[in-house]
């Protein structure tokens, strides 16, 4: 009994790692239809605005130090939500219908998002700056005669081009001014961000179980977070209106629903619950530029095996993936079925450790699409006829 | 890719140029940690220069050298080691991390015949004639580190391991060899556990670790990199903590207590030949110009000192032997060689290994680590272990006129 309520304990705790990373992507994917490769990164943004949160926090003494995360996890949302508005608004929605162009748009976001927090400093920012000041003054001062004659799109790229120029030529001259403008602010390395202390420990036990605080706290956050997504899409008038969107975009417009911000808000929120789910992944693993890649597929895994579109599926898929890995990869079958016979014995022995658990676990994914394409609980409705 | 240069233009009189290949990734996964040799293997070279040069028959010599970049990928290093050696014509090299990357490199050097310095502690079982290897094999690092866990543990929890490692050629080899040797021991090790790179779910092997250890035991630690962050973590969450379960890691450094966070690896042990704390005079000049030269938040470690003590042997193997243009005649003269390196006096054997004074520490809030234990004297190394039944009886020496010098049975 102890056995069995610990492997599930332990599986939920895998899944709902799983469902809170993959819960921004199922918006995003499931109701957008947008390949967002950058999703990873929009976690990994979150993780670093956690990590300046905490160092915001860090001068303030010990007791006040405590309630960063609360604070973080807030932060890390709106962060990540802002960027993820200002790439739709400036990428994503030109390439609505043009999945391909999508999928290669958003990968090299991710690029860029890597190396930006790689390489960022303040030189690197008053650059950035300069380069959009340059090409906005371009834009307002350009004669009119100009704006209208037939290469203006190609004399637009042309200033943008010269602008970015002069960006990187000023990064160089700020950097030269020491090491206070030069030294990047995060680095390549990976950084530290320690939990508060509420948070490290373990929660006590029950029946001799130990309860992991952070791995509890995850399972209530992801829970909560579900709740909350479920409420707004079915009950506000936002989600109401993203959903109708989804289902009849054309329509919708007639109805007078303003498509754009719908868009804008959706994409924002899903980036933004990738925020958070950056921000909880600091209390498991590593923080470092490349956090996003381990997650980006297992957000892709839950999101396919669920059913493209649905949350319910979101969920089961996710607790499903977790419970299977925790179970084969503790080896604790061995444990309840004592005398399996000996052939069974060595194939569980022989799945009982990490790597091969998710092996285990990418074999029934294939399987199981083999038999039901389009995942658990697949999309009904016009949208999918259309 | 290339950049070429070696400190500064002024710097005195020099009678001439040696030119030195310097081979390590600086973009991709390795980066991180490969770029910090390169930039403690420029300053010996910048030290070396500012010191007159390389002094051969009253000539003194400037060190230049050309960079070239690995990019974490094994091929790359084989590719770049024949340009550095064809068209730069330069007179060693000094690169790698990764066991993979000098396995890649390894056939390039011996089809060459050139000469290759390798800075990191790696799991033995090579001996190359052109290969001169400065960091710790087995038996300058996690054997003697097993002994130690035994003899202070051992009472408590019993003659039995945990082994948790990342899933590559050297956790697996050097577990290999802790396994017999705890064997010989007349312990047991009573689970294995491999994590794919980069994996940050250790739930499982938690759940493993409590069934097999449920009041506490011994675990050795050979994970590479994130997953380290992940264990430690979650480790600390499922009450893994140092008072009840002692921690050997071979792979956490200075630079990974920072990044880990110490409140996590704060208790825990590791295995080096030199820790940033040492505290030595010859320690403490070496942490003072690397952090006059790169900045005062940034720390030195075991690699890097490796890394630095190969070009000053290289240095006095050329001046010994008078020539750096005759390999031959420096590798031959490179046996024998003693340094005051930062760690201590090491000394390269005929098997193209060092010796190595073996210290443990343990982790401190402070990111550094308190040193608990020492060998006194150097260790001699041995590169063909000798609690794996398959090497046991063999041996490595380059001073021998034979042809199966590399291996042959004692």
């Amino acid at each position: 009994m102890e056995l069995v309520f610990s492997q599930i304990l332990d599986g939920l705790s895998i899944g709902s790692v799983l469902l809170l990373a993959a819960t921004g992507l199922a918006i995003v994917f499931g109701l957008m239809g947008v390949i967002n490769l950058a999703h990873g990164e929009f976690m990994m943004l979150g993780a670093y605005v956690t990590f300046v949160i905490q160092n915001m926090f860090r001068p303030l003494g010990a007791s006040v130090f405590e309630l960063y995360y609360l604070v973080a996890l807030v932060a890390s949302f709106v962060v990540t939500a802002l960027v993820g508005v200002l790439l739709e608004r400036t990428l994503i929605r030109r390439l609505y219908g043009r999945p391909l162009e999508t999928l290669l748009a958003t990968w090299g976001v991710s690029l860029i998002l890597i190396q930006f927090v790689r390489s960022v400093s303040l030189a690197m920012v008053l650059g950035i700056g300069v380069t959009a000041l340059l090409g906005w003054l371009a834009k307002r001062f350009m004669p009119s005669s100009l704006k209208e004659a037939s290469f203006s799109s190609y004399l637009g790229g042309a200033v943008w081009a010269v602008a970015g120029l002069l960006g990187i030529f000023s990064i160089n001259i700020f950097a030269s001014f020491g090491r206070f403008f030069s030294n990047p602010w995060f680095g390549p390395r990976n950084i530290d961000v320690t939990a508060p202390k509420w948070l490290q420990g373990s929660w006590g036990s029950i029946g001799g179980i130990e309860l992991p605080g952070i791995r509890i706290f995850i399972i209530v956050l992801s829970a909560l977070l579900l709740a909350a997504v479920a409420w707004f899409l079915t009950k506000s008038v936002w989600g109401v209106r993203i959903r109708s969107v989804t289902q009849n975009r054309e329509m919708s417009n007639c109805l007078g629903i303003p498509t754009d911000s719908v868009d804008s808000i959706t994409f924002g929120i899903g980036s933004g619950l990738a925020g958070v789910a950056g921000c909880a992944i600091t209390l498991l693993g590593s923080v470092g530029p490349n956090l996003g890649a381990s997650y980006i597929v297992s957000c892709f895994m839950v999101i396919v095996l669920g059913g493209v579109g649905n949350l319910v599926g979101t969920v089961i898929a996710s607790m499903m993936l977790g419970i299977i890995q925790s179970i084969i990869g503790s080896g604790s079958l061995l444990i309840a079925f004592p005398d399996m016979p000996e052939g069974l014995r060595a194939v569980t022995e022989f799945f009982a450790t990490t790597s091969m658990s998710l092996v285990l676990v990418f074999i029934f994914i294939i399987a199981f699409l083999q038999f039901k394409p389009t995942g658990m609980f697949p999309q009904k409705g016009r949208s999918v006829d259309a | 890719m290339t950049a070429c240069g070696g400190g500064d233009t002024a710097g005195g009189d020099f009678d001439g140029e040696i030119k030195v290949g310097i081979l390590h990734s600086l973009s991709g996964t390795m980066a991180i940690s490969e770029t910090t040799l390169k930039e403690v293997e420029e300053m010996a070279i910048k030290e070396i220069n500012d010191a007159g040069g390389v002094k051969i028959d009253d000539k003194s010599y400037k060190i230049t050298y050309v960079s070239e970049d690995g990019a974490s990928d094994w091929p790359t290093f084989a590719e770049k080691s024949q340009k550095l050696i064809d068209a730069d014509k330069v007179a060693v090299v000094f690169g790698g991390w990764t066991s993979a990357s000098r396995k890649a490199m390894l056939p390039v050097y011996e089809a060459k015949d050139h000469f290759l310095f390798y800075p990191i502690q790696y799991e033995g079982q090579e001996c190359s004639k052109n290969i001169f290897y400065t960091g710790a094999v087995p038996n300058q690092q996690a054997e003697p580190a097993v002994d130690w866990l035994f003899e202070k543990f051992a009472d408590k929890y019993g003659k039995k391991v945990y082994l948790v490692g990342s899933d590559y050629v050297y956790p697996r080899t050097a577990n290999t060899i802790i396994k017999e040797q705890v064997k010989s021991l007349g312990g047991v090790t009573v689970g294995e556990d491999y994590i794919p790179l980069g994996n940050t779910e250790v739930a499982p092997i938690i759940a493993k670790i409590k069934k097999e250890f449920p009041d506490g035991g011994i675990i050795i630690n050979t994970l590479n990199g994130d997953s380290n962050v992940a264990l430690f973590k979650q480790f600390k969450a499922a009450g893994i903590t140092p008072d009840k379960y002692p921690i050997m890691s071979f792979s956490i450094a200075e630079e990974e207590i920072r990044q880990i966070g110490p409140d996590y690896v704060g208790g825990t042990y590791a295995a080096w030949n030199y820790f940033m704390s040492l505290g030595t005079e010859a320690a403490n000049n070496f942490n003072e110009a690397f952090i006059a030269m790169y900045g005062d938040d940034r720390v030195t470690n075991d690699p890097m000192e490796s890394a630095y003590n190969m070009v000053y042997l290289w240095k006095a193997a050329v001046e010994k032997a008078g020539t750096y243009e005759d390999l031959d005649a420096v590798r031959d003269t490179l046996i024998g060689i003693k340094l005051d390196a930062p760690q201590g006096p090491i000394e390269m054997y005929p098997n193209h290994h060092i010796s190595q004074t073996v210290r443990i520490g343990e982790a401190k809030a402070d990111g550094q680590f308190e040193i608990l234990w020492d060998s006194k004297t150097p260790v001699a190394p041995i590169t063909w272990n000798q609690y794996v039944p398959e090497t046991k009886g063999y041996a490595c020496d380059w001073t021998l006129d034979r042809p199966d010098a590399g291996k042959f049975k004692m």
